[in-house]
């Protein structure tokens, strides 16, 4: 049995937001389609846009959580990897308070996870020590 | 942007000025043939001879980072001609009469001297730009790349207002954002010195509202930008660094510094989908996913707010990135942090932010909304400032011409420009990983003037050696006279060649912008 179909969404490139429909076969991107109605693009888009499904299924994808042991990245659970964050963040940050910590957020990331993020750098951490690359 | 996307095919000029839209910005690009098809002029003011600069009917060629004295040569243009806009600048504006008197000394002869473009042509693009019935501006990185990047945008805001060429259908200041969710994660004060919804640290109303909302006690001081806290790692200010979708390690200038800094941190966390160069100094990586893996918004650069929706299921054990920052908050014991679907993130910002508070995901719909929507029955705001700009005058603020922080010397006699190709995008991660695109391009180039190759007696194709004070990469030459005699461009896609080695980490003294645009290099052939 063949599942496919299509998802509306947006191209993940640039900041125009031209709308795109993602071809799935099976669980799988298969291609892209430009969308007809979304206002901004009106059924064009770049080749970048035509391309926007290929880099999802690369070989090269993270696929599980590492953690730098005697000196290399060597893959861990979730668990490990979520508890040695805490415990080194919360002795780094008690030593040398909320300001010795930074974040950088993400133009590539969702409205709501860069909220989440500047939301856990002030008020879990207690700084303002928030940018993203909107300048680079 | 304060018009939108379709607005700009129905302006009667367009002034075009640091931004290469075909190239970086396509779609936006087919508006303004479309706006050309129907009678508009275009304008292109650009260091290089882009290809949107080969369609225009007015192209300026400025010498790099005289953007400003460009700009103040054409209000001293307007101003002695009449050409502004009376009714406008009386009922909308104050400071006028100090821009009036500032602009006096910027005479075309002057700002020739200074930019490099013929007395007549400033003539021609003052008078098309002024007395179009619909003047649209458009720029893009060239401009806020510099040391005076938010001088370079005052000065475009005097111009728009003296002309009253804003707050209309097809009129105003139109910055294309470089990645697809900049103005989201702007919006959403991802930025040290305001909270989400550009609400102020400094407003204890403001800081009440958000501290009942967490359930905690905010910090008032403003934050660090990215520049900064690089610095501060250097000096042991920040000792632990959580990256979350971005690889400094190409995207930042001086990248010598960028790694050494990386290096001494106690903890650096990366979040990233691939193993990017930031991702190999880690201690400890959290594997995010992709636009397709999950739901959420986009805010696109005309502030429409638009749905990604979910489309296959995480690759591996990678999780959602909001499903991630929630999991390191409840790690670090936080209590709050319990968020069923991003739809709920998106209904608690929609109650802290003013601008976001009419819309909901049910509301995004197909077509999305263009904020500010302030309440539930509000449309979206398709274009700004139509009656009244946010602080209800608009100030003239006059700019002075100030030159770039590196200028070409004799041991560094070149101008580099760094910037993108049409066929990737930003550090590459993704679009190097896609066929179609690196089957079009996947190794870096520098384009050379041909009297410049001639005299140093570099071929096509041929290996050339970049250096500045910071760095040196091997690239291919293309001849090309895109570029003027004296400068050079790279662009800063490519991770083993990377243009940031060379890049001046000098700052805009406000918004602390690197000045991508302008540093110093020298060619040499490599034998
Ligand atoms: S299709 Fe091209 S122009 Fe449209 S958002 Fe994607 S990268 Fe930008």
């Amino acid at each position: 049995m063949i599942d496919y179909r299509t998802v509306y969404t947006i191209c993940p490139f640039c900041g125009t937001g031209c709308g795109i429909l993602l071809e799935v076969m099976n669980g799988r991107l298969e291609g892209v389609l430009p969308c007809k109605t979304n206002p901004v693009n009106q059924g064009k888009l770049c080749i970048k846009g035509w391309s926007a499904h290929e880099f999802v299924h690369s070989p090269d994808r993270l696929k599980k959580p590492l953690v730098r042991k005697d000196g290399r990245l060597e893959e861990v659970e979730w668990d490990e990897a979520l508890s040695f964050i805490a415990s080194r963040l919360k002795a780094i940050t008690q030593a040398y308070g909320p300001d010795s910590f930074g974040a950088f957020s993400s133009a590539k990331c969702t409205t709501e996870e860069n909220y989440l993020l500047q939301k856990f750098t002030r008020a879990v951490i207690g700084t303002n020590n928030i940018d993203h690359c909107a300048r680079l | 942007m304060t018009n939108s996307v379709e607005e700009l095919e129905d302006a009667a000029c367009i002034l075009i000025i640091g931004s290469n839209t075909t190239v970086a910005h396509p779609i936006i690009a087919t508006r303004i043939f479309r706006a050309r098809e129907k009678g508009a002029k275009i304008i292109v003011v650009d260091p290089r001879k882009t290809h949107i600069a080969s369609y225009a009917d007015l192209y300026l060629a400025e010498k790099s980072g005289t953007d400003v004295a460009v700009i103040n040569g054409l209000l001293h243009i307007i101003i002695k001609e009449g050409w502004y806009d009376k009714e406008f600048v009386e009922k909308r504006t104050e400071g006028f009469a100090v821009l009036k008197t500032f602009i006096e000394e910027y005479t075309p002869a002057r700002v020739s001297e200074i930019t490099g473009i013929p007395e007549v042509q400033l003539r021609q693009a003052a008078e098309m730009f002024a007395k179009a019935k619909q003047s649209s501006i458009v720029y893009c990185m060239g401009i806020t790349q510099h040391t005076v990047g938010v001088d370079n945008v005052l000065s475009l805001a005097n111009l728009s207002m003296a002309t009253g060429h804003i707050g209309k259908w097809a009129s105003g200041v139109n910055p294309l954002r470089g990645q697809n969710n900049v103005q989201g994660s702007t919006d959403m004060a991802a930025i040290p010195n305001v909270l989400p919804g550009y609400q102020s640290l400094a407003d204890d109303a403001v800081i009440a509202k958000f501290e009942t909302a967490w359930g905690v006690t905010l910090p008032r001081k403003p934050g660090l930008t990215i520049m900064e806290m690089m610095d501060a790692i250097g000096t042991g200010g920040i000792r632990a660094l959580y990256v979350m979708g971005e690889n400094p390690m190409v995207s930042d200038p001086d990248i010598q510094h960028v790694k050494k800094a990386l290096e001494s941190l106690e903890l650096l966390i990366v979040q990233d989908i691939f193993p990017t160069e930031t991702v190999a100094l880690a201690h400890v990586v959290l594997p995010g996913v992709t636009f397709a893996e999950k739901d959420g918004t986009f805010v696109s650069t005309d502030r429409r707010v638009q749905r990604i929706r979910k489309a296959i299921e995480p690759i591996g054990e990678a999780r959602p990135d909001w499903q991630i920052i929630c999991d390191v908050a409840h790690a670090m014991g936080a209590p709050d942090f319990d968020y069923a679907s991003p739809s709920e993130v998106f209904d608690e910002i929609a109650s802290l932010v003013p601008l976001f508070a009419g819309i909901s995901y049910d509301r995004i719909a197909e077509n999305g909304i263009q904020w500010p929507c302030r309440t539930k029955e509000a449309p979206s705001t398709v274009f700004m400032h139509k009656d009244t700009f946010s602080k209800g005058l608009g100030t003239f603020k006059p700019v002075a011409y100030k030159a770039p922080a590196e200028l070409p010397d004799e041991e560094y006699p070149f101008i580099l420009i760094t910037g993108r190709d049409a066929f990737h995008y930003h550090t590459g991660s993704m679009t190097r990983r896609s066929k179609s695109l690196t089957g079009q391009i996947n190794r870096c180039y520098v384009q050379i003037h041909p009297a410049d190759a001639k005299k140093l007696r570099i071929k096509a194709g041929q290996l050339t050696r970049l250096r500045s004070r910071r760095g040196a990469i091997e690239v291919e030459a293309r001849i090309t006279p895109i570029v003027q005699s004296g400068s050079v461009f790279v662009p800063f896609h490519f991770a083993e060649t990377a243009a940031n080695v060379l890049t001046n980490p000098a700052l805009d003294p406000v918004v602390k912008i690197p000045e991508f645009k302008i540093c110093a290099v020298k060619l040499e052939k490599v034998a």
